[in-house]
């Protein structure tokens, strides 16, 4: 590892850590056709719409949501798997979204992935060998005997014995597939991973090994992970900073403990209230705010603000009418909703019959705003 | 056994097997358990534990499938639900016991109506009208929460998202007032926040219903704020049994010990490093000869490995199927 990694590391991704990879306006829509021979687009899926981030070298961004709100679609289009419609992805300053053929190879050895469903993931006729040199072929960073010590040395850092090499997918479980998965998207050295909900499709007693090899890996390499889930209290364990998306666009984003902590946006504060702890007693003392209704379709966003109609803060004329912008609220913790100032954010709490409402007293509406 | 008041469920030694190319998979291995009326419990355990194997057993579904062997007794109201005919069983599956599934996408047949899915059991168990059935189905998807009800009955499940879906099997669960309701995995398919709807929608029409659940998941976090007791499920087997409360307080299972332990939770501080489990769960075709745990258990000695612990009751009054769950009441901790 060399001193620069090693730099890196010690500061963590902290405050000021420098930005390895920016997105700008990043927008995926996919089109709905229709007609047989003369196709016709006739409508969208606006499955991005609009995210901008940045991501810092060494650190670890979180990135929830629930499904369909557009999270996976993010993290393959910052690698160019799906193509943006518009925006940027800026790489260590370079933009990816234009690169062709060799020149978008060539980037993609900094830049990996680790799937969801270990099972899908890995090619079923190929050996362990075979899958986890095949990036050093393609990338053409190791001859034959080369690759073979590699392969032996990426086993053993993910936890598997190297003799298995010559075995199948299939002769392994899904904990043991998905460390043959980090170990091909190790394979080239990448500083930057995208891993696309990693653990989801794993047993709760295997879980917590694979969070704690990605960590590890993480100090060892000094990796930038996105990570990308819908479980919020795994986020919260591996994330330095946390972003929420929901339907297309980021909500909110801040460091990992204030965004815990003292969420501002309404919908972040739904979804932290309505993750069930394994404590009895915590339950008991809790009540968890139920939003009515469902995420809306992304073929057809709502206006304005994606979240007003399910929005106990939300105001008429206003809400529905104009998109929220990302703003910087306060240092480093940033929202997208008309009703948070750097003063006072919407406090949501379980009403009647559980329906989110707005606290009593909690927050006033800003001036010159009627209440709906 | 007779009949007895505070008894709905009894389940004696259940065993169920499938034979395959591998070998007998020894799916569920001599369960025993109650459930008493209105009753909330949590059957918790990872995937390939047999906590929807015993779900179908309990439901009758098993005895359809060619390969399994199934012994023991499942006494449903004092009834021996494993030794009746099936025209009996067919009485009470979906009529007194019923069941909603994982995958309100996949367990709805997209062929049919909501009015055909929710009016089917009415009519065949109730004997109703097709009217009344209609009417008592509009009801029915009021109640868990459907809106515009009447106009919605003649849309297809295609039509509705996962979380509405989920209320339609509810609805169709719960329309010939059971006394049991077997819930598998009924949230997994679903978003947080759509989640917190979904429960909450149990718990209240249980109590409503005066209906006994049995929640099937993988969740801890799922059955901790739903049930009132835990069932712990691991290689088939009960490893342990409590009030919700006294069991995540202090479980008396090393398995139960780690499964909390490797789960970040959002009430804590968080750590460095989360605590594992270490190795596999054991291949139900090939278990350890002793108990299934021991390979992957901190406190396993000799004797583990040589006999098949029982359910047991323990000091604290509750079960558990450790040799040495007194090491643990007494407050051994997991090594990290």
């Amino acid at each position: 590892m060399n001193s620069h990694r090693r730099q890196v590391i010690e500061r963590g991704g902290g405050e000021d850590g420098e930005t390895l990879v920016t997105i700008e306006d990043l927008r995926v829509h996919f089109p709905i056709t229709s007609g047989i021979v003369f196709q016709h687009k006739i409508g969208a899926v606006y499955a991005v719409d609009g995210v901008d981030l940045k991501i810092r070298r060494g650190e670890t961004l979180g990135l929830v949501g629930e499904s369909g709100c557009g999270k996976s679609t993010t993290g393959r289009a910052i690698l160019q798997l799906i193509r943006p419609t518009t925006g940027r992805v800026l790489y260590e300053g370079g933009d990816l979204a234009h690169l062709k053929g060799g020149a978008l190879r060539r980037q993609r050895r900094h830049m990996q992935m680790i799937f969801q469903d270990p099972y899908a993931s890995l090619n079923g006729r190929m050996t362990i060998s075979d899958i986890v040199s095949e990036p050093l072929l393609v990338h053409k960073l190791a001859d034959r005997a080369g690759r073979k010590v590699r392969v032996r040395e990426l086993l053993e850092t993910v936890g598997l014995n190297p003799n298995t090499l010559n075995r199948y997918p299939h002769e392994f479980s899904g904990g043991q597939r998905q460390r043959i998965g980090i170990a091909r998207a190790l394979a080239v050295e990448p500083n930057f991973i995208v891993c696309d909900e990693p653990i989801s499709a794993l047993d709760v007693s295997i879980r917590a090994q694979i969070i704690n090899l990605l960590q590890q890996l993480q100090r060892e390499f000094g990796l930038t992970y996105l990570f990308i889930a819908h479980d919020l209290s795994v986020v919260r364990h591996i994330s330095d900073r946390v972003a929420v998306m929901y339907l297309g666009r980021i909500v909110e984003l801040a460091e990992n403990a204030v965004l815990y902590e003292q969420p501002m946006h309404p919908y972040t504060q739904a979804l932290l209230s309505a993750v069930p702890i394994p404590d009895p007693v915590a339950e008991e003392n809790r009540r968890p705010v139920v939003l009515s209704g469902d995420v809306p379709s992304p073929v057809e966003p709502p206006s304005g603000c994606h979240f007003h109609g399910r929005c106990p803060a939300a105001r008429e004329g206003l809400c529905d009418v104009e998109d929220p912008k990302l703003k910087e609220v306060r240092h480093g913790h940033w929202a997208a909703c008309h009703l948070i100032t750097a003063d006072d954010y919407p406090h949501i709490r379980a009403g009647e019959d559980d329906l989110a409402v707005v606290a009593d007293g909690g927050w006033q509406p800003a001036e010159g705003g009627e209440t709906a | 056994m007779g009949v007895d008041a505070n008894t709905l469920l009894r389940l004696t030694d259940l065993t169920v097997d499938f034979a395959s190319h591998e070998g007998i998979v020894h799916a569920v291995d001599k369960v025993s358990f109650s459930v008493a009326p209105g009753e909330l419990v949590g059957l918790v355990g990872e995937s390939g534990c047999g906590k929807s194997v015993t779900a179908n057993a309990i439901l009758g579904l098993t005895r359809m499938v060619n390969n399994a062997t199934i012994s023991g007794t499942i006494e449903f109201l004092g009834r021996d639900l494993v030794a009746m005919p099936e025209s009996e069983v067919r009485d009470i599956r979906g009529k007194d016991i019923s069941m909603i599934f994982q995958d309100p996408v996949t367990s709805l047949n997209p062929v049919l109506s909501i009015e055909r899915l929710v009016t089917e059991g009415l009519e065949v168990h109730l004997a109703l009208s097709h009217a009344d059935a209609v009417k008592r189905s509009i009801e029915l998807l009021q109640l868990v929460g459907i809106p515009k009800a009447a106009g919605r009955i003649k849309d297809y499940p295609h039509q509705f998202s996962g979380g509405m879906r989920q209320r339609v099997m509810i609805a169709i669960a719960l329309s010939c007032n059971p006394k049991l309701l077997l819930a598998d995995e009924p949230t997994t398919a679903l978003d947080v926040t759509i989640q917190a709807q979904i429960l909450r929608l149990m718990k209240q029409l249980s109590h409503e219903y005066h209906a006994a659940v049995i929640v099937i998941t993988h969740d801890l976090g799922v059955v901790a704020g739903m049930c009132e007791r835990i069932l712990v499920m691991y290689a088939g087997r009960i490893a342990e049994s409590g009030s919700a409360k006294a069991l995540f307080g202090h479980p008396h299972h090393p398995y139960t010990i780690g499964l909390l332990r490797s789960v970040p939770r959002l009430n804590e501080p968080r750590r460095d490093n989360l605590q594992t489990i270490a190795g596999l769960p054991p291949d139900l075709a090939h278990l350890p000869p002793g108990c299934s745990f021991a390979p992957r258990c901190w406190l396993a000695t000799e004797e583990c490995w040589q006999q098949v612990p029982q359910l047991l009751p323990t000091d604290t009054g509750r079960l558990s199927a450790c040799l040495h769950a007194d090491k643990l009441i007494a407050g051994a901790e997991m090594p990290a």
